[in-house]
């Protein structure tokens, strides 16, 4: 098999097992986990086309993947943070139960 | 595609899944740190090192250690009584299955036009050097706006998770 096509087949798992989580899962931090794996996915396909693509002297996947991973990385800790902050507030973590915007 | 491959995009998988399905929450958050190793192996055999010690650093040093201090600060590790899963947990399975179906016939269909084919050459060698060039050359504009980013989110996640004052209830 094109090798290229087997690690876009593990991101595209990665990326259905991290949305599959994001939607089942009734703990808000669970979801936050499911959304990092599925950023994680399309990091992996990032530095796959880098790597296979024909210009890899270019750096441009690669360079996306590192700014991919620098977002990530604020988008987590805003994201928990807002958790810990709905916590305080609603005494929950339970999604199905975050039903009203009014605190 | 050979041995070490599968290897690693197995434990990646098996992470991932065990992330997604214990029901345990701090469970879930240590299968997902082998979810992200696992990732990280993938991008150092594609030859990419900055970017997978960068997955390391990040992921397992910053964002699990994050997760975990996110599951003790909610007493998110009690199991509720009403199930982990939500009201409608096969909507959500149907939707990633079909999301899955969808990527993988696409990759397995354009299988014979994607590039590399028959490019089984070693990596390109790129250093640390030439990643820093390039961030400091062609990338400088995109380097700041990161920058700018997280310190924005760094002040955002303390403003919103600070102790509000007791007078707003």
């Amino acid at each position: 098999m094109n090798p290229l096509a087997g690690y876009l087949l593990v991101a595209a798992l990665l990326f259905a097992i991290g949305l599959a989580g994001a939607l089942t899962r009734r703990n808000a931090i669970l979801v936050l986990i499911g959304i990092e794996l599925m950023l994680n996915a399309a990091n992996l396909n990032l530095i796959a086309f880098w790597r296979y693509g024909p210009h890899p002297e270019a750096l441009t996947g690669m360079m996306f993947a590192i700014f991919s991973i620098a977002v990530a990385a604020a988008e987590a800790a805003v994201g928990l943070g807002l958790v810990i902050s709905i916590h305080r507030h609603a005494k929950t973590t339970d999604l199905d139960a975050m039903n009203r915007m009014k605190g | 595609m050979n041995f070490a491959f599968y290897l690693i995009s197995g434990l990646a998988v098996a992470g991932a899944l065990a992330a997604v399905l214990l029901k345990n929450t701090v469970h879930c958050a240590l299968a997902l740190t082998v979810a992200f190793a696992g990732i990280a192996m993938l991008f150092l055999k594609l030859g990419a090192q900055f970017a997978g010690f960068a997955q390391i650093l990040v992921y397992i040093g910053a964002v699990a250690i994050l997760v975990v201090f996110a599951i003790l600060l909610t007493r998110g590790s009690e199991t509720p009584r009403d199930g982990v899963y939500s009201k409608f947990p096969l909507t959500g399975l149907a939707i990633a299955a079909a999301v899955f179906a969808v990527l993988g016939w696409a990759v397995l269909n354009s299988a014979s036009v994607l590039p590399g084919a028959g490019n089984t050459s070693a990596a390109p060698t790129v250093t640390v050097m030439d990643i820093g060039n390039a961030l400091m050359s062609r990338y400088v504009l995109p380097l700041e706006i990161v920058a700018l980013l997280l310190t924005a989110a760094l002040i955002g996640a303390v403003i919103v998770a600070m102790h509000e004052k007791e007078e707003a209830k």
